[in-house]
């Protein structure tokens, strides 16, 4: 789960990092009383998850309460490269000397954790690796040893951290990891880390990623996913216990294992180049051992969106025995009619692996004219395909 | 011979008295896997019944390889505990620890796997979230499915659970001699080169079938190795081409990170050191079809 800044700052401060002062806004009166609450001149900072915000716009500094308001009312709704504008962040402003990067991360390649430190911060710090890659430390961290003082004073001799800073860089780069295990991030990123007119240190922007298998450890992270901007079906699915993701196409996909529904998306995409260009709808695992109510969950799902016009259950029986899919289909368009969501969309259902005679003998044998069969996944799709490019 | 797993490996349960441990290691048995015995420190000293055969329950991992020789452990503990678990096998230096949990924190992963290498990796761990090794018709540890094929002489290693069980369907008239799951998170202990080093000096694998997806550069790594080191014909697989970036597909570790991780970039990096990469699965099962009718 990727944070907004200002999660990113309550979480910093948390841990005893120091931040600016600052509070986040849903509305122009927010904003206001948190203008009043900080005094004097301050900034207003659109919150979105992508990059690039300062130059369309969503970044403002204002003096006062009113021009608070003032500017909280345009960056509020404001669309920035597709994402709408639905909180500020407002922060009393810092008077910046110098700006430097400092970043923990998952380093999935050699199984560990890597620190990423740059005096040249502020700017795109991939960028800064590619043009000036002498200015930017790459350091491995390992996972039972951590960062203390020692690595930390490591880490900021190698970056080149100009000696006046180097005890406070040592302190937040110590309390950064201990944050950033604390927390169960996989990421944490902090550009700029600034040096004020006054010498101190500030984390002046914040993005983090947190890992969702960590939630058993951390109830309270529940609280920092924004509602508002789930999908609505994503969130349906999240509370049926669905692992579902919302694409763009007209095929709804339904099938077991990640990886053979990723695969699944992949070929109904290149059946659609013959059929429409129609493409996938969504990622639907419904897992293994799937039972009858858990396949009507989904179907649920998947046919209440409304550019689904096909859909594609594709099952390759290992654990699961495809005659218990079988009749999981057929119990759950029952269940769906019973629910009063009559169905009149065209499924294609694939069976192979454990039991799938068995299984196509129960569909076929249900003869529900909605209902097709087709025995390999690329025909399945290809069918699934035309369907959904024939049913405009 | 297979690779890691064999007639003779003798498997112990972590989590067998568990709901998935005690299924699974039916299944294992039914599938002729050699199981000695579970671990469960409150249960320690009573036996679980699996149709008949009478497995011993011991308090630790250590206990359960003096009394009987184990050299595999399989570990369904639940995913606040894997962490734990996993130590404990690494602490008793068993050969090999296959972790099938499901959603276990990257941190305790990441810690486990340092601890491993701290101890000059005495234990090979596959996994976290894979569905474990089998070598057909000798033993199967994990939740492979033991009916879809038999042996043969083709090795396969994934990170996707049904995908694998697609590819052994697939070619289930030439068989395997080991099928191995690596798993889809994003930190993991045995990697595709591991199995692609293992697979090459393995005398009874004749071709290999690799299966990746979106997420990371394991793939990218493992073409780097293939040309240098593997002789063996290589047959490649990459789900998630239309998957957006940013979204964890399914797999902790299946996500697009900016422009990184994509399925072209993987497909592109293994085709470069002469791998034939399938569109489908099906198309991948008959470029491997092909190069084994010419043997």
């Amino acid at each position: 789960m990727d944070l907004y800044e200002y999660q990113g700052r309550d979480l910093f401060e948390r841990h005893g990092l120091p931040v600016l002062a600052g509070g986040v806004a849903t509305t122009p009166e927010e904003a206001r009383a948190i203008a009043e609450r900080l005094g004097g001149r301050v900034v207003v900072k659109a919150q979105v998850k992508v990059g690039g915000r300062g130059k369309a716009g969503g970044v403002k500094l204002a003096e006062g309460a009113d021009e608070t308001v003032a500017r909280a009312t345009d960056i509020l709704g404001m669309d920035i490269k597709g994402h709408t504008v639905h909180k500020v962040m407002i922060t009393v402003t810092a008077d910046v000397a110098e700006e430097y990067y400092f970043s923990y991360l998952l380093d999935r390649a050699n199984r560990t954790f890597l620190c990423i430190a740059s005096v040249a911060g502020g700017m795109d710090i991939e960028q800064v690796a590619a043009e000036t890659p002498d200015k930017v430390v790459k350091a491995p961290i390992d996972a039972v040893e951590g960062v203390d003082e020692a690595k930390a004073r490591e880490i900021v001799a190698a970056a080149g951290f100009p000696a006046e800073v180097a005890d406070q860089v040592v302190a937040v780069a110590v309390g950064l990891w201990k944050a950033f295990v604390a927390e169960d991030a996989t990421l944490v990123e902090v550009n700029p880390l600034a040096k004020t007119g006054d010498g101190t240190m500030l984390l002046l922007d914040a993005k983090i990623t947190l890992d969702e298998n960590a939630g058993f450890r951390h109830p309270d992270h529940e609280a920092l996913v924004d509602q508002a901007a789930v999908d609505p079906l994503e969130q349906a699915a999240k509370e049926k216990d669905l692992n579902y993701v919302k694409l763009d196409g007209e095929v709804g996909i339904i099938g077991n294992g990640a990886g053979l529904v990723m695969s699944t998306l992949d070929v109904v995409a290149y059946a659609g180049e013959r059929h429409g260009n129609v493409k996938p709808a969504n990622f639907l695992d419904i897992g293994g051992g799937a039972s009858a109510a858990v396949m009507a969950n989904g179907l649920e799902i998947v046919l209440s969106d409304p550019s689904v016009r096909s859909v594609f259950v594709n099952v390759f029986g290992g654990i699961t025995a495809c005659d218990e899919v079988a009749n999981g289909i057929i119990q759950a368009l029952a269940l769906l009619e019973e629910r009063g969501e009559k169905v009149t969309k065209p499924l294609v259902v694939r069976l192979d692996g454990n039991n799938a005679e068995a299984g196509r003998a129960i569909l076929d044998g249900a003869g529900n004219p909605l209902v097709q069969r087709v025995d390999t996944m690329d025909g399945a799709a290809e069918r699934a395909a035309e369907l959904a490019a024939a049913g405009v | 011979m297979a690779i890691w797993l064999t007639k003779e490996s003798k498997v112990i349960v972590q989590g067998m008295t568990g709901s998935e441990g005690s299924k699974h290691t039916r299944r294992m048995l039914a599938a002729g896997t050699n199981v000695v015995g579970g671990v469960n420190p409150r249960k320690a000293g009573t036996t679980v019944d699996f149709d008949g055969t009478e497995l011993p329950v011991f308090a630790s991992v250590a206990d359960a390889m003096r009394e009987t020789g184990a050299d595999v452990t399989v570990i369904f503990v639940p995913p606040q505990f894997t962490k734990g678990a996993v130590v404990e096998a690494i602490d008793a230096q068993i050969p090999l620890a296959v972790v099938i949990t499901e959603g276990v924190p990257v941190h305790d992963t990441a810690s486990f796997w340092a601890y491993n290498v701290a101890k000059g990796e005495q234990t090979r761990i596959i996994g976290p979230n894979c569905p474990g090794i089998a070598s057909p018709g000798a033993s199967n540890a994990g939740i492979i499915p033991a009916d879809i094929t038999g042996s043969g002489r083709i090795g396969l290693v994934s990170k996707s659970g049904t995908l694998t069980y697609q590819m052994m369907y697939e070619l289930r008239d030439i068989g395997f001699s080991t099928c191995v799951g690596i798993g889809g998170d994003p930190i993991i202990g045995t990697t595709h080169i591991d199995a692609l080093a293992a697979f090459e000096a393995d005398p009874e694998t004749d071709a290999i079938v690799m299966i990746g997806e979106i997420g990371g550069d394991a793939e990218e790594r493992a073409a780097d190795f293939i040309k240098d080191n593997v002789t063996k014909p290589v047959v490649g697989y990459i789900a998630g081409f239309t998957a957006p970036p940013g979204k964890t597909m399914g797999h902790a570790g299946a996500i697009i990170s900016g422009s990184a991780g994509t399925a072209e970039a993987k497909q592109q990096a293994l085709e470069a050191v002469g791998v034939k990469v399938g569109k489908t699965p099906t198309e991948t099962a008959k470029l491997m079809r092909e190069l084994m009718s010419g043997r």
